[in-house]
């Protein structure tokens, strides 16, 4: 009998995806496979392509906010808020101070409500069932949240250029402030169940490595490159919405491996529950729409009534608005990283071209480099930690 | 004053027809198929608040040979309409579909170049639940209907279930007439 020797009869390539609980959706990972080491890792996106830039092409700038809902559906409001402040650059538009902070608070909660779906998703593939069943509970009362403002739990599409086109209900701030007690009680159960645990951090401590100057060189943003050590985030180096004056501290991690970003992203929660906290307390009445009289329709009563508010009325609904011919970059730090959008505007209502710097693509690219060397077990445990959404890395 | 009087009690006397339906309609396994924003309303409908496990169909299988039912929740891409077709063909008969959501009812709000439109075009669909994406009340709405629809099946007969096998030579001359 005889045995190969030579290497490439030792490899062996494997299929991961795209039907598969641990990719996260629709990703398709060509694994090549020495016994069990990984040495070679190519992940094969598209099988969620769906072509959103495009359509944004042909759709006013109004009814693009309804697209952008769906690209990163985890945080759809922080999608609402990038697309609508590049379009609010372009205009050159002033935000009243009451949207400003509810737009701040509202960015903050889907900040919580993404992370608590990675951490849910994430302890599942390793092996900790019950940690997805406690984070869906609490997401429930974020999603509450989206419900009464907007009307939608997942889509709210609840941004508007210009601010909002409804004040949130009576019922959002004692709602939300119920939360804000109740959240850091789950929040140390989750920590509990996790952070001591000697499977979890068998599993994680170690895995999954980035040093500091390979995170930068491929380009990551957010809690992954914060669990590297570099002290980066769109809130504090471009402040947007009021950010600035908000008071609020960057988690960071040491060795850059998978157990770092989880530290990051718990304490990231606690830090935005400090913001929305903030945010609650200097949220005083006024208008939440710019004033500007080509963003909002009028009155429905005036529409009834006079004749010229109909007509503009129904100039507004469908022509849109249309912003003077330019381009606009606005990035914001999503729960993945930074997101950003480009918008050319060539004096239309419709885009002429718009662009999406999405995080989780580009975060992507640093799979290959964490799994290299490791066991086939550990690809699961970094896919978790780098957080992606295929709907944000396909479009 | 029937044939329950004769046999000692806690036997019921039923027919094959209602027991296998019942059986089969009371542990739908669906196969994890999450494919975009549907798949967390799905993800949601199966943890805590609404519980799917209350109606038999909390037991969500990655393998689609261990799964008779398949929820299609989100946009199906027209890269990815193969591999769902895959998937679909890898299930064991007796199976079912349930096409979640706007995109994959119909493509939803993308019509374009990219998005399938409609996955009843791929794969026979049982159950279309509505909505962008449908909240969790509505899937399981759509859970339930196909389960009154798995009562109705009939083992022999022209509403069974299809055979496992090619088409008989009759059945696809009369489909393309």
């Amino acid at each position: 009998m005889t045995t190969a020797t030579s290497s490439e009869f030792k490899t062996i390539t494997i299929n991961m995806g795209p039907q598969h609980p641990s990719t996260h959706g629709v990703l398709r990972l060509v694994i090549g496979l020495d016994g069990e080491t990984v040495v070679s890792l190519k992940p094969v996106v598209g099988y969620l392509h769906t072509g959103m830039e495009k359509s944004m092409e042909s759709k006013n700038y109004h009814k693009s906010i309804t697209v952008t809902d769906r690209m990163d559906y985890l945080s759809p409001l922080g999608n609402n808020m990038a697309y609508v402040s590049a379009v609010e650059q372009l205009m050159n538009l002033e935000i009243p101070e009451r949207a400003q902070v509810l737009r701040v608070i509202l960015l903050e909660l889907t900040r919580i409500s993404s992370h608590l779906v990675w951490l849910g998703t994430h302890a599942i593939d390793l092996g900790a069932m019950s940690v997805f069943l406690y984070c869906f509970r609490e997401r429930e009362k974020l999603l509450d949240v989206n419900d009464m403002v907007a009307g939608s739990r997942l889509t709210p599409s609840y941004f508007r250029v210009g601010g909002f086109y409804q004040d949130v209900p009576d019922t959002f701030v004692p709602h939300v402030r119920t939360f804000l007690e109740e959240f850091p009680i789950a929040l140390s159960e989750y920590q509990n169940l996790l952070t001591k645990n000697r499977i979890w951090m068998k599993r994680t401590i170690g895995v999954g490595v980035i040093p500091p100057e390979n995170a930068i060189d491929l380009a990551l943003t957010g809690p992954s490159l914060r669990g590297s050590g570099i002290r980066y985030d769109v809130r504090k180096a471009r402040p947007y919405s009021g950010y600035e004056t908000y008071d609020f501290e960057i988690p960071l991690g040491k060795n850059g491996d998978v157990y770092d970003r989880y530290l990051c992203r718990i304490e990231e929660m606690k830090q935005s529950l400090s913001i929305v906290r903030q945010g609650l307390d200097r949220l005083k009445p006024g208008t939440v729409r710019a004033d500007n009289p080509y963003l909002f329709p009028a009155d429905r009563t005036d529409v009834k009534q006079n004749m010229e508010e109909l007509i503009y009325h129904f100039k507004i609904m469908s022509e849109g608005y249309s912003p003077p011919p330019g381009d606009a970059y606005f990035s914001i730090e999503s729960p993945k990283g930074e997101l950003g959008f480009y918008v050319v505007s060539d004096g239309t209502s419709i885009p002429h071209r718009t662009r999406v710097r999405p995080p989780s693509l580009i975060n992507l690219q640093a799979l290959e480099d964490m799994c290299l060397g490791r066991m086939v077990a550990d690809v699961v445990a970094c896919i978790g930690s780098i957080d992606i959404v295929l709907g944000e890395v396909d479009r | 004053m029937g044939i329950e009087e004769l046999v000692p009690d806690g036997i019921l006397t039923t027919t094959v027809e209602k027991m296998v339906n019942w059986a089969r309609r009371s542990s739908l396994w669906p196969a994890t198929f999450g494919l975009a924003c549907c798949a967390i309303e799905m993800m949601a409908t199966s943890a805590a608040r609404y519980d799917l496990a209350r109606f038999g169909a909390e037991v969500f299988r990655a393998s689609p040979r261990q799964a008779d039912l398949m929820i299609v929740a989100g946009r199906v891409s027209k890269k990815m309409a193969p591999v769902l077709k895959r998937i679909y063909d890898q299930m064991p008969e007796p199976k079912w579909v349930i096409s979640m959501g706007a995109c994959a009812s119909c493509g939803g709000i993308f019509n374009n170049y990219a998005i399938v439109q409609g996955v009843d075009t791929v794969v026979p669909v049982d159950v279309y639940v509505p909505g962008c994406p449908p909240r969790p009340e509505a899937l399981i709405y759509g859970i339930m209907k196909l389960q009154e629809k798995i009562d109705r099946q009939r083992l022999k007969g022209p509403d069974s279930a299809p055979e496992i096998g090619p088409p008989a030579a009759n059945e696809s001359s009369s489909a393309s007439a």
